[in-house]
């Protein structure tokens, strides 16, 4: 079974809204930063770049930062992951990053992430925002900016579809008896 | 993805799916060593040694480099220094260095088929840095990266390999590299330097360096390797060099925007001018930088993962 959580109309005002509250908490756009974590958070990182584009008229640095190398898992999952790209615009020294990611779940890709950035420089902060927040976090990792928070059990699967990548923009929860 | 084997002994076992494996992870290490931090945590408190029965700087230098730059303990041996000169069979000093629990053990031998033995007495992944006139499979990976990189792929390109064929080790791995991605592949040189039968492998053989040369996208020339000519395949080095060196005036005759490639050491005025070496055309220190990129891909890819599917490769 499964079920659509967020549709296109949904993503696009939560992604506005992020966008708001992202320069409300940090008073304009002066020195932000945007870095999504590949591959959808990168190209929700694109979108929140438009949307603030579109209200301040500034375009942000934007890039990707590609966690792979320092997740915690690779000598425990039976295949290695495959790299994704890494891409700091800019020094990310003295600079507020946006870290964006589609779905917060364990933390854990967060972390890693965070550790990757960090051997790039000394920002001056890193706030997270997400497009889904489903808990479970196993790590002591919270989202500053979240389009939606969805309560799932830890045998239900989030999916976010995006149309550069999917074909659709729509944000789905999977039950376990729809596997397969 | 993964790679399907324990160890990389040769280009010619490999399918393609994993040499495109192999290519598009060592495309994103690149970027780790542009870095003015050039390291990554991903395989800290594994241990890598480099064994070498011969003479490597690249090479050797370039294993090394990509283990550490992955945050692994790096150990080189070499002959000379080693309990080697005391008589140890290559199989006891194997067995003795993994009893010390390496990770991983990179071999250079000038005997064909040394990595592939010790693979079968060593559970952990061996990795061919060289052996014989056999395979070199991460000098040929690291030529396809850079060939790769600057044409956008490889499919239906058209690449000479010229020079000593039947010492080099580098031209086989290419011959297999080049052609299972789609490469036209000509092997070129003196008829004392090409093997009968070299077609079988799927290149097509010349003893003219202009038929090599012309509509080839890519020049591979290679290292005249005086160590492995028990008797001189030519008659005089000059001579060598005005047939079958590639200088300004045979460039030519080349395709605009040719690529040239050179495994290194370069013998200046013998299979290349300095001129051509040091042109515009030259790849030849960009073969260098992405040599580290593709050995730490290498790493990536037999390191890691679960320990039961290492156990599986495991064969004596």
């Amino acid at each position: 079974m499964k079920k659509i959580v967020l549709d296109e109309k949904a993503i696009d005002r939560a992604l506005a809204r992020i966008a708001h509250e992202i320069l409300e908490r940090n008073k304009g756009s002066e020195k932000l930063v945007i870095l999504g974590i590949p591959t959808r958070g990168y190209h929700l990182a694109l979108r929140l770049r438009k949307e603030i584009e579109e209200i301040e008229g500034v375009q942000l640095p934007t890039g990707a930062v590609d966690a792979t190398l320092y997740r915690d898992d690779l000598g425990i999952k039976k295949d290695q992951p495959s790299l994704k790209r890494m891409e700091i615009p800019i020094s990310i020294d003295g600079r507020k990053i946006i870290m964006v990611d589609d779905v917060l779940f364990t933390g854990r890709t967060i972390r890693a992430a965070m550790n990757a950035l960090m051997d790039f420089g000394r920002p001056l902060a890193i706030q997270l925002a997400v497009l889904v927040d489903r808990g479970h976090r196993e790590l002591p990792i919270k989202a500053d900016y979240v389009g939606k928070n969805i309560p799932t059990s830890l045998k239900e699967g989030v999916k976010v579809h995006l149309i550069e990548t999917d074909g659709m923009n729509e944000v789905i929860v999977e039950a376990p008896d729809a596997k397969g | 993805m993964r790679l399907k084997r324990k160890d990389l002994l040769g280009i010619a076992e490999l399918e393609r799916d994993e040499l495109e494996l192999l290519l598009s992870t060592a495309e994103s290490f690149k970027e780790v060593s542009e870095r003015e931090i050039k390291k990554v945590p991903t395989l800290r408190g594994r241990t890598i040694i480099n064994l070498f029965y011969e003479a490597s700087t690249r090479t050797r230098t370039s294993f090394e480099i990509a283990a550490k730059r992955m945050s692994a303990d790096c150990i080189n041996i070499s002959v000379s220094t080693s309990s080697v000169v005391k008589g140890e069979t290559l199989r006891d000093t194997a067995k003795n260095l993994e009893a010390m629990r390496p990770d991983c053990i990179v071999v250079r031998h000038s005997c064909s088929g040394t990595p592939a033995m010790l693979s079968r007495y060593l559970a952990c992944p061996v990795v061919n840095a060289g052996d014989g006139a056999h395979e070199h499979p991460s000098q040929a990976l690291l030529d396809m990266l850079t060939v790769k990189e600057r044409l956008g792929g490889i499919d239906g390109i058209k690449i000479s390999i010229i020079g000593d064929i039947t010492h080099s080790r580098v031209a086989r791995s290419n011959i297999y590299g080049f052609t299972k991605m789609g490469a036209e592949v000509t092997v070129a040189g003196p008829p004392t330097m090409l093997p009968p039968g070299i077609e079988k492998l799927g290149c097509r053989a010349t003893t003219s360096m202009e038929d090599a040369i012309r509509g080839a996208d890519v020049l591979m020339m290679l290292r005249i390797q005086s160590e492995r000519q028990a008797e001189p395949l030519f008659p005089s080095v000059r001579e060598y060099s005005r047939l079958y060196g590639l200088d300004e005036a045979r460039l030519r005759a080349a395709k605009k925007d040719v690529l040239i490639l050179h495994p290194g050491p370069i013998n200046r005025g013998v299979e290349i001018s300095p001129e051509v070496a040091d042109g515009p055309y030259s790849l030849i220190l960009d073969q260098v930088t992405n040599g580290v990129a593709v050995r730490m891909a290498i790493f990536y890819l037999l390191l890691g993962g679960a320990k039961e599917g290492l156990q599986e490769g495991v064969k004596a």
